[in-house]
């Protein structure tokens, strides 16, 4: 079976060992991929299709419309991003500042904050790889893996063997799980879940670091020091650990200072070093932000004038649509009617939509004009971050019968 | 689980050794190792006194639908393919380290008793599984590490 293995681009993970059958031009069967995969992977042997107003309209009729939408357009907003390759990602930040308009993905809502400071060196990081390799303690901190990047544990930090560790999970490994509920990660975890009150991480973080340093660990909600002991314990003997930071950690922390506090603290107080990789959902959401990082210096909430980005939370999509402050939206492979609050969705209704996406969306039923792109890793090739940072390329499995994001918003910024 | 005892309860008795064996009680030893089959006692096949317990046995050895010879049954509509059993599946380790024993796809499937096929996870050689022959062990590998108990033994 050893071939060609692909890669699957249904999250973050980047899965790089995939391999598929092919049947009459379409993807028939795939192996090693997880069920996100193999769905992520059968789409995309479909008729390009780009609409106008709801109805089917030629391609170059249809970028023509979008050019006059984003031309006439005083403040543009361009969205999404998580789900292009990096070429797609840099056509549009160039887009952006030829046009003047407000740029951002879904990372201002995400884990956005928490690869900024990771890109601003404010934390210790480290590789998947690394954690494979070396990893001999790993927290799941309001993430749950198994369900959302369901190779994490296996392919990377828990259950796999690696050059340092040898000899398997049982005996080489610990994983721990702190979250509001009994996720399906934690139950992995068996006695190392600590389940914590909604809220209560900071606090939860103060009274870890209290234990790790040798103080009684208090909480408002008693949790039971001693578990919060054995915890610390665990950590400090810890020889490579990573936090792997979810969004609920973050949605439950008021700014980012108490986690890097607490790795800064094991970094001190544990036998090894500790490393904290935000687990981020998109499969490229982690290259956007690096992408504009490069050209900008922020990682997402910007608006260009005249070539200079200015940065701000009123930049960010939720408060520009809240505020009414954009007159037209490209949206690219996001779905922002169906996932952000309706209070603040209607707005988009008010304004042309352009929409790019492979699936037919909320969005893209509501859109002006719409074009069905081709699936990155299944109809096209390209290059993406992975959510530590490493880059990974990617060749296409079948030949596409639909035009990539690149080529769509290449396209649009030659009619401009 | 059937043991020794039970099976010896349910046979001849006679130590008639047209099995090849000493006695019954070796015979009940050979089954309950997969080395024999009920249908190697030729008293118990033919004879229809024996017919009652002849079935009994049988159907002792008989897999339960949809289990394979280990008697381990995939959940198909829980199982979503992560691979945590492929990877911690101790077998599946020794026989490909560089593989699935290293998270990665597997180099050779010649020998590996779980692999995931469109995100779900499919058994085959059992014969190599801790659980199956003569030195079986009971080997948890594969349902300890399921985080939606796709996988069952019966």
């Amino acid at each position: 079976m050893e071939g060609n293995y692909y890669v699957c681009t249904g999250c973050g993970l980047l899965c790089d060992d995939i391999e598929v059958e092919l049947e009459k031009d379409a993807v028939s069967k795939v192996y090693t991929a997880c069920r996100v995969g193999v769905a992520h992977m059968k789409e995309g042997s479909r008729e390009a299709v780009s609409q106008v107003d709801g109805k089917p309209a030629e391609e170059a009729a249809a970028i023509e419309k979008a050019a006059e939408i984003l031309k006439n357009a005083k403040n543009p907003l361009i969205f999404g991003l998580g789900t292009s390759t990096n070429e797609a990602q840099k056509k549009a930040i160039e887009l952006a500042k030829k046009l003047n308009a407000t740029l951002d993905d879904t990372s201002s809502f995400c884990l956005g904050p928490v690869v900024e400071a990771l890109l601003q060196e404010k934390f210790n990081t480290c590789t998947l790889d690394d954690v494979r390799h070396k990893g001999d303690v790993m927290i799941f901190w309001g993430a749950d893996p198994s369900d959302s990047h369901p190779r994490h544990l296996s392919k990377f930090s828990y259950f796999p063997r690696g050059e340092q560790k040898q000899r398997g999970w049982e005996e080489e490994r610990t994983a721990i799980a702190i979250d509001i509920r009994k996720s399906h990660t934690a139950k992995i975890c068996g006695s190392n879940f600590f389940q914590i009150p909604p809220g209560g991480d900071t606090e939860f973080i103060n009274a870890l670091i209290d234990g790790v340093s040798g103080k009684l660990p208090k909480t408002s909600y008693k949790f039971p020091p001693k578990r919060l002991l054995e915890l610390a314990n665990i950590l400090k003997g810890a020889k490579f650990g990573t936090i792997f930071m979810g969004l609920g950690l973050l949605y439950s922390l008021e700014s980012l200072d108490p986690i890097i506090k607490l790795v800064e603290v094991l970094n001190e107080k544990a036998k090894g070093e500790f490393h904290l990789i935000p687990v981020v959902g998109h499969y490229n959401m982690r290259g956007f932000n690096e992408n504009l990082f490069a050209e900008t210096g922020y990682v997402n909430c910007v608006k260009f004038e005249n070539g200079e980005a200015k940065h701000g939370p009123e930049y960010s999509t939720v408060e520009a649509l809240k505020a009414k402050a954009v007159d037209a939206a490209l949206i690219i492979g996001s779905d922002p009617l169906a996932s952000l609050p309706r209070s603040i969705v209607k707005n988009l209704l008010d304004i042309p939509i352009i929409s790019i996406d492979p699936c037919e969306t909320l969005t893209s039923r509501k859109a002006k004009v719409y074009f069905s792109t081709a699936v990155t890793g299944v109809e096209c090739g390209g290059s993406a971050t992975r959510m530590d940072g490493v880059e990974v390329k990617f060749d296409p499995i079948l030949e596409a019968k639909r035009p990539t994001d690149e080529e769509i918003l290449t396209k649009i910024m030659e009619a401009l | 689980m059937t043991s020794t005892m039970e099976l010896y309860q349910l046979l001849p008795k006679t130590n008639c050794k047209e099995c090849g064996k000493n006695s019954c009680m070796a015979f009940a030893a050979a089954l309950m190792a997969r080395e024999l089959t009920p249908d190697d006692c030729p008293p118990m096949k033919n004879d229809p006194k024996y017919k009652e317990n002849y079935e009994t046995v049988s159907g002792m050895f008989s897999t339960t639908e949809g289990a394979t010879e280990t008697g381990l049954i995939v959940h198909e509509e829980l199982c979503f393919g992560c691979g945590n059993c492929v990877v911690a599946c101790p077998v599946n380790v020794a026989n490909d380290p560089y593989g699935v024993g290293s998270g990665k796809a597997p180099k050779s499937t010649g020998k590996l008793i779980l692999i995931i096929e469109d995100g779900i996870v499919k058994a085959q050689n059992v014969d190599e599984c801790r659980r199956f022959g003569k030195n079986k062990i009971l080997c948890t590998g594969c349902i300890v590490t399921c985080p939606v108990e796709a996988i069952e033994f019966v």
